[in-house]
């Protein structure tokens, strides 16, 4: 069974886990609808470290990890302070 | 007879016509350059040589030809999408994989069946009464049948699914069909041959070159060539090849795995999907149940297949067909699809000219295969997008005109 590390309690089954897909910035509210289309839509497709989001549902935590989508192996736990332009706020 | 093979017997065979001709040593200049020996590259190839006259066309292929995506699909053919532009698009290619056989000279075991796609709920009854409107509209045959009709049309069936998920009715597309892909490919491959196209495995492109936004040739493991337009039928490869290039895109890899039982008597002369239990099935001619899923969770660039996957399709068939818990599982495996956030393809002209792509074939790409091969060629014959791809056009994420085709996946992802 393929496990992946959640930061708050360790090795779980991949099953517990919900997929958020690329971490991407957000263009400022002004922008041209060039870069909206652009943050949108693209995605690094290719293979190399992409940085994802992740949601472990047991505990209902978000979390950024850095995976390798080449070779499926987590290379960092990503600390919120990094990511914090992208979580949304009230 | 029995003297030609006794002379081949005596002489040796290295005389005798191949299937494919050797091929010939790679030049450093062709018109057209088709990056990937698949079903889409090599039937691309075979309408630029017979439909527009281009001959001097080279397919470069990393591994061997039908070893992607092209040999790893589940067979399906079928046309009864949700947009008008997708049902145009795949009828089209539908009633030419009919003629296909005969145009090839090869046997391509295309065997019509009837296609179900089960509904278990009320929001899914509703989706197969949108989409048999627009087949029908569009002179493709599908019907929305009631429970009944499913029970007498699929024999095994649990119309109860285990008491879980009840099946409510059913989309049925009578032209849906399984065919033999990796003739598919021979096919192509080897009708593109005999009119002059070369095909090279074994050839990785590893990059390409594009001056004043126009492209002029790309770089293979096995030297540099030159050429006037470059065409991607890449499928899971495309995100590299598109890097090459510069083009942003929204496609993102994930692992497709499917997998096949051993072979037992003929008993399903149908094809079955279901949405809600993330599932299809069909019965090859050779006995086995061939079975897919969904994709895998999260973008990965691999081809190994999962106990996850196995585990979780095997759960929900005993579900479906209760008998096939004593059936083993015979080989499994994966393919990486190229999805997209609208499901529908990505195809045609590209803001760099003459590098034209055929992408963003996620789950659904082989049964486009011939169509896809026809409007690319005639799009690079041109250089404009032939009507038919127009609504799958590279910039229409810049546009926000997405074609929505989610819905007639066959399973939800």
């Amino acid at each position: 069974m393929q496990q992946l590390d959640c930061p708050i309690i360790g090795r779980r089954p991949i099953s517990e886990f919900v997929y958020g897909g690329e971490v991407r910035r957000p263009p400022p509210g002004d922008a041209p609808l060039a870069d909206v289309a652009d943050h949108a839509f693209n995605r690094t497709g290719q293979p190399t470290v992409l940085r994802e989001w992740w949601f472990h549902r047991p505990t209902g935590r978000w979390f950024v990890l850095e995976r390798n989508t080449l070779s499926n192996v987590v290379e960092r736990v990503v600390p919120p302070q990094e990511v914090a332009y992208a979580i949304p706020t009230l | 007879m029995p003297w030609r093979l006794l002379k081949i017997g005596l002489r040796g065979a290295h005389k005798e016509p191949r299937f494919f001709p050797e091929p010939a040593d790679l030049r450093d200049s062709y018109d057209v350059v088709i990056i990937g020996g698949g079903g889409h590259g090599l039937a691309c190839a075979y309408y630029l040589a017979t439909r527009h006259g281009i001959r001097n066309v080279a397919v470069l292929e990393q591994g061997y030809i039908g070893g992607g995506n092209t040999g790893r699909n589940t067979t399906i053919v079928r046309s009864n999408y949700l947009t008008p532009d997708g049902v145009r698009f795949y009828d089209a290619s539908v009633r030419m994989f009919q003629r296909l056989s005969q145009e090839l000279d090869i046997n391509l075991f295309y065997s019509t069946r009837g296609h179900y796609t089960l509904a278990h709920s009320d929001e899914a009854m509703r989706t197969m009464r949108w989409r048999a409107e627009v087949n029908r509209h569009l002179d493709v045959d599908s019907q929305v049948v009631d429970r009944d009709a499913v029970g007498r049309g699929i024999p095994g069936l649990d119309l109860d699914c285990g008491g879980s998920q009840p099946v409510m009715g059913a989309l049925y597309h009578a032209p849906g069909a399984v065919v033999r892909h990796d003739a598919v490919a021979w096919g192509y491959a080897r009708a593109a041959t005999n009119n002059g196209v070369e095909v090279h495995q074994k050839t990785r492109v590893t990059g390409m070159q594009v001056e004043n936004g126009r492209v002029c040739g790309v770089a293979t493991d096995r030297g540099n060539i030159r050429c006037g337009a470059v065409v991607s039928m890449v499928a899971g490869s495309t995100p590299r090849i598109t890097e090459m290039a510069g083009l942003s895109t929204p496609i993102e890899i994930f692992p497709l795995q499917a997998c096949v039982t051993e072979p037992v008597k003929p008993f399903l002369d149908t094809i079955v999907v279901s949405g809600s239990l993330h599932v299809y099935v069909s019965q090859s001619s050779r006995g086995e149940l061939v079975m897919g899923a969904s994709v895998d969770p999260a973008v990965l660039h691999s081809t190994r297949s999962s106990f996850e996957f196995v585990e979780g399709l095997a759960d929900r068939i005993v579900d479906l067909f209760p008998f096939t818990a004593r059936l083993r599982i015979n080989r499994q495996w994966a393919g990486m699809s190229d999805m997209t956030p609208d499901f529908a393809p990505i195809m045609g002209t590209t803001p760099v000219s003459g590098f034209y792509l055929d992408a963003g074939w996620g789950t659904w790409g082989f049964k486009a295969t011939p169509i896809s091969g026809s409007t690319m060629a005639d799009t690079v014959a041109n250089n404009r997008n032939h009507e038919l791809i127009e609504p799958f056009r590279f910039d229409r994420f810049a546009d926000f005109q997405l074609v929505g085709e989610k819905g007639a996946a066959s399973v939800g992802h």
